[in-house]
């Protein structure tokens, strides 16, 4: 956990009491609502359909069970009782009012928690590998370089009117859990030749109405370099993104229109004129921030303790123990995902007494920690293997135990019709059918890993591009109508779906997606292999025919 | 709109002239780009302080040869959602050394002072007279900043370095 100090609970604090000030002058008219727009924007406030809604940063995705107890308090006093953990490490509350909004921040300011950023036209909130600092064979905790880049980013005075919203993401691991390559600037910390820790910079990645794959702007930028270089980028895209048509205001716009060799020059050109400039970090800066994230007192422990191997004849905790739980760095410990996709449920959504439960249990099994992750999930990152079997049972009375992490009911899905205001078609519904269309968990279990993102419209929230299997809403006629794409990924192999044919109405998804899971099963070479890799071996065609045939 | 400049409101003396019109022979004046690098040379040899107002969408570059013979760079918010003018700012001071008066002309709003005053503007053209009034106060909300730039303000970063080492000095 990274510990902020006086110095961050200080601008925090500062921050709500303009926050504070703007809302007054907002609520007296003293603002017009277009004036207002961008600063309760970079507040993490939307207007929606039916309320305000709020957004709040959980940098990197890590959590303590205080700040989690907090945001349960908030969901409580503030809303109607529920949060929605999002896509990019936010949770969202979708029923506050706007004269009670900065009482809520000044309460989650207490626990070093903000909505700075989430929102609006600047660099939104830094995410990363829910995973992070405990991944067996990362090259270091990417927290410590997310951490540098969120204290870089927030109230940056030159980027916080960017042409659009600016997204980052870090991975340390080989393989990618941060989505890097679909962020405007996805960064993966590797070690070069001479063993020297440094970033391979992509640039340009995003979803949205013109989704791209990032593309690698330079191969490695040493750590001392890495805000000098950052900075080159951002201002080469303020001065040169499009600001006259906001679907072409993206980086990955202006990436594409000059071309990624063009514009790594103009990049190089900036960079080379301020590399020495005060951003440049020197080790003792990366040594005091990494002095301020603590970790765990791990105990020497058994790789296989007789707790575990007892319970093991629970068919029960088996399959959740297989699906749920992953390998840790530390022997003897494990990584716990927590299912936010119960059968029925909507994705990502948590109650504030799950919330204030599953912070008991953090306290109890994990250090106190709480990850939260892009698959709008909540994970346990130090749990000793020993206690497995303890925090099986309780997980499973609050209702996360649901052992489908990774398969085709772990749904990951945008708020859609229900709450935005944007939507063209429902997402959350669809979701919960198909929950319920996979819940047998043999069935799921023989399908393997599948990943299905539903949006609600175009602009992507639900990252439908890369589901294995994507759902995009769109309207026909006054109707909800699905576009469905296969062969999507977000990995460290990162791809774009391919449509199979024309969108379905909305109440033939779920059978157009059992159509092509059916037909997966039939053309798959081998039981192991994955959905994924038999649409790259056999492309959309037999999917196409196998969905439309009957249609 | 009033105009804000060492904290505090104050009379403007530069006069706008527009390119149409005849440039008084001296006294302070505020010419468009387009006019004064139609005849940089002779202008900046004119008696009387002289001003230029620059687009945001035009590289500050080609204002460089001149600089040390301007009183007045005056950027433009067309909006205060465009951020243009933020990067020219920091630009023209940190790589330029620009020591003249830096103006924000356009929609200038209580609620960027500190961002632009961090890139390094010192004259404000206020949109709104409360927001001008409002100056001295808004722009001591904040106490921690986290970036460096050239307004000399110590980061949180370096700060935190610091409180290090004379704690340990002190032992
Ligand atoms: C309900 C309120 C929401 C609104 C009004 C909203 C609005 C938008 C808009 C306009 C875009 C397109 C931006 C662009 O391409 O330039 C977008 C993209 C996105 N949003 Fe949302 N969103 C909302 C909720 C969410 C939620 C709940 C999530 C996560 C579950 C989310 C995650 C994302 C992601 C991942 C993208 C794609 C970003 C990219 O292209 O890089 N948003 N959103
Ligand atoms: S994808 Fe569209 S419908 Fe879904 S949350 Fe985003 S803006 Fe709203």
């Amino acid at each position: 956990m990274y510990a902020y100090d006086e110095l961050d609970r200080t601008l925090i604090n500062e921050r709500v009491s303009e926050f504070r000030d703007q809302v007054k002058r907002r609520l007296s008219g003293e603002l017009t609502e277009d004036e207002f727009k961008m600063l309760r924007l970079q507040n993490g406030v939307y207007l929606q359909l039916h309320a305000y809604m709020f957004r709040v940063a959980i940098p990197y995705g890590t959590l303590s069970s205080v700040q989690l107890r907090r945001l349960a308090h908030v969901a409580r006093k503030y809303d109607r009782g529920y949060g929605h953990f999002t896509t990019r490490q936010n949770i969202q509350f979708n029923w506050i009012k706007l004269a009670e909004l900065p009482d809520a921040l000044a309460d989650l300011a207490e626990v070093g928690i903000h909505a700075m950023q989430t929102s609006g036209n600047n660099t939104r909130n830094v995410t990363s590998d829910q995973w992070a600092g405990v991944a067996p064979g990362e090259i270091e905790d990417p927290r410590i370089w997310s951490e540098l880049l969120r204290q870089y980013t927030t109230l940056h005075p030159e980027f916080s009117f960017l042409p659009r919203k600016f997204k980052f993401a870090i991975t340390a691991s080989a393989h990618d859990r941060a989505a890097i390559k679909v962020h405007d600037i996805g960064l993966r910390l590797h070690k070069n030749a001479e063993g020297e820790t440094g970033f391979e910079v992509l640039v340009g990645g995003g979803l949205g109405r013109t989704p791209f794959i990032g593309k690698t702007i330079k191969p490695f930028v040493h750590g001392h370099d890495l805000l000098s270089y950052v900075e080159a980028i951002l201002r080469v895209y303020n001065q040169y993104g499009r600001r006259d048509n906001i679907y072409k205001a993206r980086i990955k716009i202006l990436v594409h229109e000059l071309g990624i060799e063009k514009f790594a020059k103009e990049v190089e050109d900036e960079w080379l004129q301020m590399r020495d400039s005060a951003l440049a970090i020197d080790d003792a800066v990366i040594e005091d921030i990494r002095s301020r994230f603590s970790y765990p007192a791990y105990e020497k422990l058994p790789h296989m303790p007789e707790e575990l191997k007892k319970a093991a004849h629970d068919p029960l905790f088996e399959r959740w123990r297989k699906n749920s739980v992953f390998t840790h760095k530390v022997q003897g410990y494990s990584i716990v995902t927590l299912s936010l996709k119960p059968v029925g449920g909507p994705p990502g959504d948590a109650t504030a007494d799950q919330m204030d439960a599953i912070a008991d249990l953090a306290d109890q099994y994990s250090f106190g920690e709480i990850r939260v992750s892009h698959e709008q999930n909540l994970a346990l990152p130090h749990v000793a293997k020993r206690d497995l079997p303890a925090l099986w049972k309780a997980l499973d009375k609050i209702g996360v135990a649901t052992p489908n992490i990774n398969l085709v009911s772990d749904v990951i899905a945008c708020p859609g019709l229900d709450y935005c205001s944007l939507a063209n078609a429902r997402s959350i519904p669809i979701a919960q059918e198909l929950t319920r269309r996979f819940a047998n968990h043999d069935t799921a279990n023989l399908i393997g890993p599948l990943h299905i993102n539903i949006s609600g419209c175009i602009n992507a929230c639900g990252h439908h591009h890369v589901g294995h299997i994507g759902i995009l809403g769109v309207e026909k006629n006054g109707e909800e109508f699905y576009q469905i794409t296969i062969g999507g990924r977000a990995d460290e192999n990162a791809e774009v779906g391919t449509l199979i044919g024309p969108a379905v109405p909305y109440g033939e998804v779920a059978d157009v997606v059992e159509d092509i899971v059916e037909a997966y099963l039939a053309l798959r070479a081998r039981p192991d292999e994955l959905f994924i890799d038999t649409v790259k071996r056999l492309g959309v065609e037999p999917f196409r025919e196998r969905v439309y045939a009957t249609r | 709109m009033p105009l804000v400049k060492g904290g505090k409101i104050t009379a403007d003396t530069f006069v706008p002239v527009a390119d149409d019109a005849e440039l008084p022979g001296d006294g302070a004046i505020l010419i468009s780009a387009a006019r004064f690098l139609g005849d940089a040379e002779a202008l900046s040899r004119r008696a009387g302080k002289l001003g230029v107002v620059w687009p945001n969408n035009r590289d500050v570059d080609d204002l460089v040869p001149w600089l040390d013979r301007l009183a007045v760079v005056a950027l433009a918010f067309p909006s205060f959602r465009d951020g243009r003018a933020y990067s020219q700012a920091r630009v023209l001071r940190e790589r330029h050394g620009y020591r003249g008066e830096l103006r924000a002309t356009g929609q200038v709003l209580r609620d960027q002072f500190v961002f632009m005053l961090r890139a390094g503007f010192d004259a404000f053209e206020v949109k709104k007279e409360s927001d001008a009034e409002a100056f001295a106060a808004t722009v001591k909300r904040y106490s921690v900043f986290y970036q460096p730039t050239g307004d000399g303000r110590i980061t949180a970063l370096h700060r935190r370095m610091q409180l290090r080492h004379s704690e340990s000095a002190g032992q």
